[in-house]
């Protein structure tokens, strides 16, 4: 089995990959205008709801509920689903689902597909499957179109094109559309997009989608959006292929009254965003004549064997702990490497590549908890990047810093080697110390002194003080 | 192999779920708000006002002039080729119109009429949302009967308002077999620098005729 998360595996060091984005003084005024703005909505329209807690409470007992008996539930939407003339799909990982979703289009002999935004698409790198296959995929969500035409890269969950501003989207419309005349105000470049998609949804046979939720009692399935893009692609085409994570089920269609007051004031700062979609299997005369969903794994079971990282399976993707980190509002996207960027990426990447890869990302965050506040399905990001960096720490073994560690923690764990230490210590500082301070150190301690200096050993330390003191000398 | 990929999946969440769940299965605890407390004429403000905060267009009339109310908008808006959905009750009509029927016609007319005229199963005033619930012959369409047009009337009488969302979904569960379509105001896009632009693909103007 081979797990894929995006090109995470090949991306370089979050610390280092966030170095050129921290001096592209557009991408960071983009990335702070438009995440100030979502914030700022958010905490009015979540202030409005005098039940957020409860509600919050309610969605974090759902999922955990869900993922105690994930097996069964799954199974559960599996009839129902099949019952209404659905057809499900199990998939280890990124290739298994994207071959599926392949073969399924060729059975229909389609060569285009259009699509809606579905993070777990990106996850398995579906798009470069498919053209591999020669099927062409269309983004119909506006954010992931100027990913898509720009060659680019999502940056954000819910905002994938949130570090482009207008006059860069036109450039790209412009080109990839053949409008030279396209003028950049967000209407003309929305128009742009809505004839140059209207034409596709009506003619395309095959559509792909992912699934916000997935309801366990009916084989239901939800998709929440803005554009009415989603509505059209669940709609129009002959074919519809979902391709949803394992965690996306809920036990329940009354469910729903918990999850869809969470997730848009959290996501947009919207009451509620302007479409929601549920439906069951297939029907005649409205909508595809097919109707198939793959249950993706790709990592999440081994997610759910640690006991303190599983709450990371509740997330609903509401972009909510993007829009508060204070990191990510510095650097963007782009520098965790990944589909998931943020608090939530920063936990999620690195568990599904089953911590071979991406272990930087744990470090990217000043545990500072704003994630946590934010999460409308309460998880705790700041615990789980800890119990993380233990993790990385515990599989690299041996380093000079953890053997340093060692020697440290045996030596502040005893009172006489702490004097012993100090006591050597303070005989072998002479040739850093001027004036009584430290001002730069020599190798791994280097980096220690770059940013502070340090105060000299003191010739006498306070417990000596304090017995010379009792002794009365 | 798929069979083989089905089992493999079920049996990895099982021997997770033994390892790694801790502590008793308690309850989901459900005390958010159920139900409002709102009286009727409050709840209606509440969601006219959120309504039109999506830009969506309000009027409000009583059930004996519902017909002459959708003929006024119709004549103040200009809408001649205008669509009726499958079971939406002749007797709200205006005389004086001509409507085609939602049996009679393709995606291309959609695509080109005026606009098109449906009930709903239920409406929500603190989201500001309608319910259309897609079964045959309800009056309220299938799914791309309001999707291509660039207007979409939707009636809303007064006994299908709710307050709250848990009381709306109370209502909806027994219908869950049939498609649903919840709307807020008309499609809307934020995705080029947070700027609210009105209709991507759906339609791009809602006219509610609130029914009292």
């Amino acid at each position: 089995m081979t797990v894929r998360v995006g090109d995470a595996a090949q991306a370089p060091p979050f610390q280092r990959a966030a170095l050129p984005l921290l001096e592209d003084s557009q991408l960071r005024k983009n990335v702070r205008h438009a995440t100030g703005v979502i914030q700022r909505k958010r905490a009015l329209v979540a202030g409005e709801l005098s039940d957020w807690q409860q509600l919050r409470a309610a969605a974090s007992a759902i999922k955990q509920q869900t993922l105690r008996h994930l097996d069964e539930y799954l199974l559960r939407f599996e009839a129902a689903c099949v019952a209404a003339g659905g057809q499900v799909h199990w998939a280890r990982d990124a290739d298994e689902a994207n071959a599926i979703v392949l073969a399924l289009i060729r059975s229909q002999n389609a060569s285009e597909v259009v699509k809606i935004k579905t993070m777990t698409s990106d996850e398995t790198g579906l798009n470069r499957a498919l053209e591999a296959g020669g099927v062409h995929p269309y983004e119909t969500d506006l954010a992931e179109l100027i990913v898509q035409m720009g060659e680019d890269r999502p940056s954000h969950i819910v905002v994938p094109a949130l570090h482009k501003n207008r006059s860069q989207v036109r450039e790209i419309f412009r080109e990839k559309m053949g409008l030279p005349g396209l003028g950049d105000r967000p209407e003309d470049l929305t128009a742009a997009a809505r004839s140059y998609l209207r034409e596709k949804f009506l003619r395309v046979p095959v559509a792909v989608c992912g699934a916000n939720f997935l309801l366990a009692d009916t084989g239901g399935v939800c998709i929440v959006e803005s554009e009415g893009n989603g509505r059209m692609c669940l709609t129009l085409p002959k074919t519809l292929i979902a391709i949803a994570g394992i965690e996306k089920v809920i036990p329940s269609f009354r469910d729903l009254e918990v999850f869809l007051q969470l997730l848009p004031r959290s996501a947009t700062g919207e009451r509620m965003n302007p479409y929601n979609s549920i439906w069951t299997g297939v029907r005649e005369g409205d909508g595809p004549h097919q109707f198939h969903v793959v249950l993706l794994d790709n990592g999440r079971s081994g997610i759910l064997a640690d006991a303190e990282a599983r709450q990371t399976l509740h997330c609903i993707r509401c972009g909510a702990c993007l829009n508060a980190c204070p990191v990510y509002r510095q650097t963007g996207g782009h520098a965790y490497g990944s589909t998931y960027a943020g608090p939530i990426g920063a936990i999620l990447t690195p568990q599904l590549q089953q911590m071979r890869h991406s272990q930087s990302l744990p470090y990217a965050s000043s545990l500072c908890g704003a994630c946590y506040e934010v999460c409308p399905v309460k998880i705790n990001i700041p615990e789980v990047l800890i119990h993380l960096r233990g993790r990385v720490v515990e599989q690299s073994g041996l380093s000079a810093e953890a053997i340093g560690m060692k020697a440290m923690a045996a030596v502040f764990s005893s009172a006489r080697r702490l004097e012993a230490a100090q006591r050597l210590a303070q005989r072998g500082q002479w040739p850093w110390v001027t004036d009584g301070w430290i001002r730069s150190l020599p190798g791994m301690f280097a980096g220690w002194t770059a940013v502070r200096d340090l105060r000299a050993i003191p010739r006498q330390s306070f417990r000596q003080w304090w017995r010379e003191r009792q002794h009365g000398r | 192999m798929a069979a083989e990929a089905k089992q493999q999946i079920l049996a990895r969440i099982r021997e997770a779920n033994e390892r790694a769940v801790r502590g008793k299965e308690t309850p989901v605890p459900r005390d958010y708000v159920h139900s409002g407390g709102l009286d009727a004429a409050s709840r209606e403000e509440l969601f006219i006002e959120r309504l039109r905060e999506y830009d969506a267009s309000v009027t409000v009339c009583a059930s004996a002039g519902l017909a002459s109310t959708i003929g006024v908008l119709l004549q103040d808006r200009g809408w001649k080729h205008v669509i009726m959905a499958a079971g939406f009750p002749a007797a709200a009509l205006p005389f004086g119109f001509e409507f085609r029927q939602e049996a009679e016609v393709e995606n291309s007319d959609l695509d080109a009429c005026d606009a098109v005229i449906t009930g709903c199963e239920v409406a929500i005033a603190v989201t500001g949302s309608i319910v259309l619930r897609h079964g045959v012959g309800l009056g309220q369409g299938t799914r791309r009967f309001t999707l291509l047009p660039d207007r979409h009337l939707c009636v809303v009488r007064a006994e299908q308002l709710v307050e709250t969302v848990p009381e709306a979904f109370a209502l909806l569960e027994p219908f869950t077999n049939d498609p649903l379509t919840t709307i807020s105001g008309p499609s809307a896009t934020a995705d080029i620098e947070m700027t609210r632009i009105r209709g991507v693909h759906g339609p791009r103007f809602l006219e509610v005729v609130l029914v009292r």
